[in-house]
């Protein structure tokens, strides 16, 4: 049986007299951290990979620091990895850090600094400072080791350079693949898939350098049997069907090649460049292409383009090119063209935080536009629909004739998941545009009255003749001299979204649909939600959840949903007051961003709880929100 | 087109388009904007390479000269402000097969599309670029373009533009990856339809200045021009634009002009004391970047599922 233990049961164990002999636990927090170019993240990865492949549930995330290459040693500079492993499906980052591995004492202080870790946190530590030529250092070093004891963590000061120069002349290359035999040794992982891993990772690589690498792994590993006096054990789940681990950019990336789009128009910018890289390197090899812009204007207006021309395409872009690319986005509504649109947020406004994690542009994404300009908006929760939803995205583009928002953010973009490997369905890649001759009766804009769809004509059609126009236009596409065409035209537009909105179904309620409390969330802290509400669920509290999907149209049955519980509130990592009892008031506070759109669409008193700490919400701080709530102590 | 083949028999098109088959909408230009004129040109030129409507797109920005699309009877774009170039590559990077012509305004293409630009010459996509150049804003109502010289009165500047003028020829011809310029005017139809079919024929970003004049906003602008030969320098040269006997004679100023010498190119196109008229510079042996799109087209269902399985299968677990 697996037994959940307080850090103090574990303390208790790993110093008790049969030391050697593994705890087991149902899951554990690690992480590396160190000054950016050390290899800690490939570390981290290599290690979640071998977790998940070893069917443990694994999420990691990466710890980025602001600049590109922040100063050795400071507290700024905390680059690395964390990495959650667990017998069960893994769905966020966790709270506080089990088991920390650092390459210097300073780059803990910014990870302090965001409650990271707890009293009990076992720090794995390079003392190599201890002994450093210069007595500053030295004195940074034996401080904070001493700092660090007092706030209850326990701290083990480890020869890692000393010990891997036992086997490559410059430890500095090197050591991070040591760090992956010493976690192999303390979590007791297969060492054949942990040098397949290696053998991965290097694969571009020479045999001489896959060699040493694997020795270096192997004497990590060594060192942790001998000299660590702990060991746990994480079982393995049960589900051993076939599974693929990727964070959620690499998910867009290939959820582009299974959509079957042929262009993918990007200008960079953090964190959806990387999506752009994944599909650099691959998309060529799937019929499709990547187009570099000058700018995000160019790159949705190339899109679109694109499109027009019966070739599906998608850009994806952040905050700042979002932006950039309103007024095009207000001609792909209007024009009626589908385009796929990735918007991995960012936080804050301008260009704000560019590395860390924020859900603000739902209402930017809602509204953005001048006119009226309906389009769908739709949210991934996990790396997993990052992959499916850009093959629904490109769906619903095309079937609806409009651009489609899809939201992702910084912490779906860099979380690192395992998920059940898709089945390709023919169904996902766009169909070769039809060429033959266009019925000449048909109008470009022939919109149905009831659902507001009409067909579409492409270049290279005859008889389909038709100038496309962002001016208010008659369904022949004829410019709108008389103003009232406009009426007709935005009510057709409209009516395509509540079109779609019959065919969707109200969101699953996690939980009794009754109760006292019901957390409304999007986006990527569903994880962290349903963890939370689950952990209060089974100490008895009458909380439940729903996750939306889709934020334009809002998904259906909510306001009856509502009217079943006492209170309503959403957890979001964005913008919103919080109640002082002086300046800001219940008259005018300024509601974070689902709060807002869920009280003007439901008539309902939605409260809130959000931040924008730039970092993703924790499970902890939502179980002591509902605690708090609900008056449980 | 009709013709007697070698062996004498007489070949029939399918289809034959007349100037009709070009017609869309019925322009709402002033009464003598240049625009006519060059609507007019482009639609014999359609004409006379049998463009097939349906292959044909006409994309622009905003601006009465972006009106233009609507009154071809091809498909059309008439899309943002400065931005018909990104449209235009879009559509042609992955759609070889298609005839795209550009057209845009001084304001559109030189001041909010100047980024865009100077891309588009770089990317030296087979585009057809017409640049309607009347020196001022016609559809916003007289305001002062990056094309208007200095002391132009405008509603903006009721004391005269005080900026220097963009020279739209140089600095096309400046930008890396240059393909092909030439400059023609609308009062000398026989000039813009050469013009325009050398650079329609030209594979590669072929832009033309066409000096257009806007009698409603900016009357003064071409009015010497127009009315004096004297005014223009006549480019020729038997790699240049090819013009009648006739119309030759009536220009007392001729330029013999190598276009394959791009440092002559940016000197004529800089002269200010007569305004050149031809082709400035052409080099066909740039390569295009819609030819790069169009490598890995078509790919079947099948295909594409083999390509998805195997990035599944690098992340396979
Ligand atoms: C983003 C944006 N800014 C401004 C405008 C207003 N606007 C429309 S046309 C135009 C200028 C057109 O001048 P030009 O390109 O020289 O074309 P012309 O009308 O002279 O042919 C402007 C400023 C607009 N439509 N969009
Ligand atoms: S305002 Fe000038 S450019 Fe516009 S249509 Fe009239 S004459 Fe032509």
């Amino acid at each position: 049986m697996k037994v959940v233990m307080s850090i103090k049961n574990i303390l208790s164990k790993v110093t008790s007299s049969d030391s050697g002999k593994a705890v087991t636990l149902d899951e554990h927090i690690i992480e590396i951290v160190s000054d950016s170019g050390e290899g800690a993240q490939k570390a981290g990865q290599s290690f979640g990979a071998l977790c998940a492949k070893m069917n443990n549930g694994t999420w990691t995330v990466e710890i980025i620091p602001a600049e590109v290459k922040p100063p050795a040693r400071s507290k700024a500079g905390a680059s690395g990895i964390r990495i959650r492993i667990g017998s069960k499906a893994v769905t966020n980052m966790g709270d506080e850090a089990n088991v920390v591995i650092a390459f210097n004492e300073q780059v803990l202080y910014g990870r302090i600094d965001q409650k990271a870790y707890k009293a009990g946190t076992i720090l794995l530590l390079e003392n190599k400072w201890a002994t450093h030529i210069d007595p500053e250092i030295v004195s940074q070093y034996t401080q904070a080791v001493e700092e660090f004891r007092t706030m209850g963590m326990i701290v083990h000061e480890i020869p890692m350079e000393e010990e891997c120069q036992k086997i490559v002349e410059n430890p500095a290359l090197g050591k991070n693949m040591w760090v992956l035999g010493l976690l192999c040794g303390i979590y007791d992982r297969d060492m054949s898939i942990a040098e397949a891993q290696i053998k991965h990772t290097f694969s571009k690589k020479s045999a001489n350098v896959i060699e040493k690498n694997i020795n270096l792994l192997n004497a990590g590993r060594q060192y942790a049997v001998t000299h660590l006096d702990f060991q746990y054990n994480i079982p393995p789940g049960s589900d051993t069907s076939p599974k693929v681990v990727m964070n959620g950019n690499e998910a867009i990336g290939m959820g582009t090649i299974a959509a079957g789009i042929e262009v993918c128009s990007m200008y960079p910018i953090t964190p959806a460049t990387s999506a752009s890289h994944y599909l650099a390197e691959f998309f060529e090899s799937a019929g499709g292409l990547v187009h570099q812009a000058e700018d995000e204007i160019a790159a949705i207006g190339f899109a679109i383009g694109a499109s027009y021309a019966g070739k599906t395409a998608i850009t994806i872009t952040s905050g700042p090119g979002m932006a950039l690319k309103t007024e095009f986005l207000g001609l792909a509504v209007m024009a009626e063209v589908p385009l796929v649109i990735v918007d991995v947020q960012r936080g804050g406004p301008s260009t704000g935080l560019p590395t860390k994690v924020e859900q603000s542009d739902l209402l930017y994404a809602l509204y953005g536009q001048p006119g009226d300009a309906p389009k769908i908006v739709m949210a991934a929760s996990t790396i997993e629909e990052c992959f499916h939803f850009v093959i629904v995205a490109r769906q619903l583009a095309e079937a609806f004739r409009m651009p489609v928002i899809l939201l992702t953010d910084a912490n779906l973009a860099t979380g690192v998941q395992p998920f059940p490997r898709p089945e390709f369905n023919p169904d996902w890649v766009a169909p070769p545009v039809d060429q033959s001759p266009w019925n000449p009766e048909v109008r470009p804009y022939q919109w149905d009255p009831g659902t507001g769809l009409s067909p579409r004509p492409i270049p290279g059609q005859k008889n389909g003749m038709y100038t496309l126009t962002g001016l208010a236009h008659d369904s022949n596409s004829k410019v709108a001299y008389d103003a009232a065409i406009n009426q007709v035209s935005s009510d057709n537009r409209s009516r395509k979204i509540a079109t779609f909105r019959s065919s969707l179904k109200p969101p699953v309620v996690m939980g009794n649909d009754e109760g006292d409390l019901l957390i409304v969330g999007w986006g990527s802290t569903r994880g962290a939600i349903e963890e939370a509400v689950g952990k209060v669920q089974k100490m008895g509290g009458r909380v439940s959840s729903i996750h939306l999907r889709f934020l334009s149209p809002i998904e259906p049955g909510l306001p009856e949903l509502f009217k079943r519980f006492k209170k309503i509130m959403t957890v979001e990592n964005n913008y919103g007051d919080k109640l002082d009892g002086s300046i800001i008031t219940s008259e005018n506070r300024r509601y974070s961003q689902l709060a807002w759109y869920l009280r003007a669409q439901t008539l309902t008193d939605v409260d809130f709880y959000s931040n924008v700490h730039g970092q993703p919400i924790r499970p902890g701080s939502i179980v002591n929100l509902i605690k708090q709530e609900l008056g449980i102590s | 087109m009709f013709g007697l083949s070698e062996d004498c028999i007489l070949e029939v098109p399918e289809e034959y388009y007349t100037l009709k088959d070009y017609e869309g909408n019925v322009p709402r230009w002033c009464p003598g904007c240049g625009d006519n004129t060059v609507l007019t040109v482009i639609q014999r030129l359609c004409r006379d390479r049998q463009l097939p409507p349906e292959k044909t797109v006409f994309v622009s920005g905003i601006g009465c000269s972006s009106r233009f699309p609507h009154y071809m009877k091809t498909y059309g774009f008439h899309g943002l402000h400065g931005r018909a170039f990104p449209v235009a590559e879009g559509i042609k990077f992955r759609r070889p097969d298609l005839h795209v012509f550009v057209a845009t305004g001084d304001g559109d293409c030189c001041s909010i599309g100047a980024g865009h630009w100077v891309h588009a010459v770089r990317y030296n996509m087979d585009l057809t670029v017409m640049l309607l150049d009347n020196e001022i804003y016609g559809l916003t109502k007289k305001q002062t373009s990056p094309t208007s010289r200095i002391g132009t009165k405008s509603n903006t500047h009721p004391k005269g533009s005080i900026l220097p003028a963009i020279n739209p020829l140089t600095t096309t011809l400046g930008i890396s990856n240059v393909s092909f310029v030439a400059q023609t005017a609308d009062w000398n139809p026989p000039h813009m339809y050469a013009t325009l079919m050398a650079a329609h024929e030209h594979k590669g970003f072929s832009f033309v200045r066409i000096l257009q004049r806007c009698p409603h906003f900016n009357a003064d602008a071409f009015e010497t021009l127009a009315h004096d030969a004297d005014a223009s320098l006549l480019l020729r040269h038997q790699k240049g634009i090819q013009m009648d006997a006739a119309l030759e004679k009536r220009y007392p100023n001729i330029l013999e002009h190598d276009p394959s010498d791009l440092n002559k190119a940016r000197e004529v196109a800089g002269r200010e004391d007569k305004i050149p008229l031809g082709l400035l510079y052409q080099n066909t042996s740039n390569a295009c970047y819609n030819d790069y799109g169009a490598h890995n087209m078509g790919f079947t269902i099948e295909q594409k599922k083999e390509a998805l399985n195997r990035q599944l299968d690098r992340y396979a677990v």
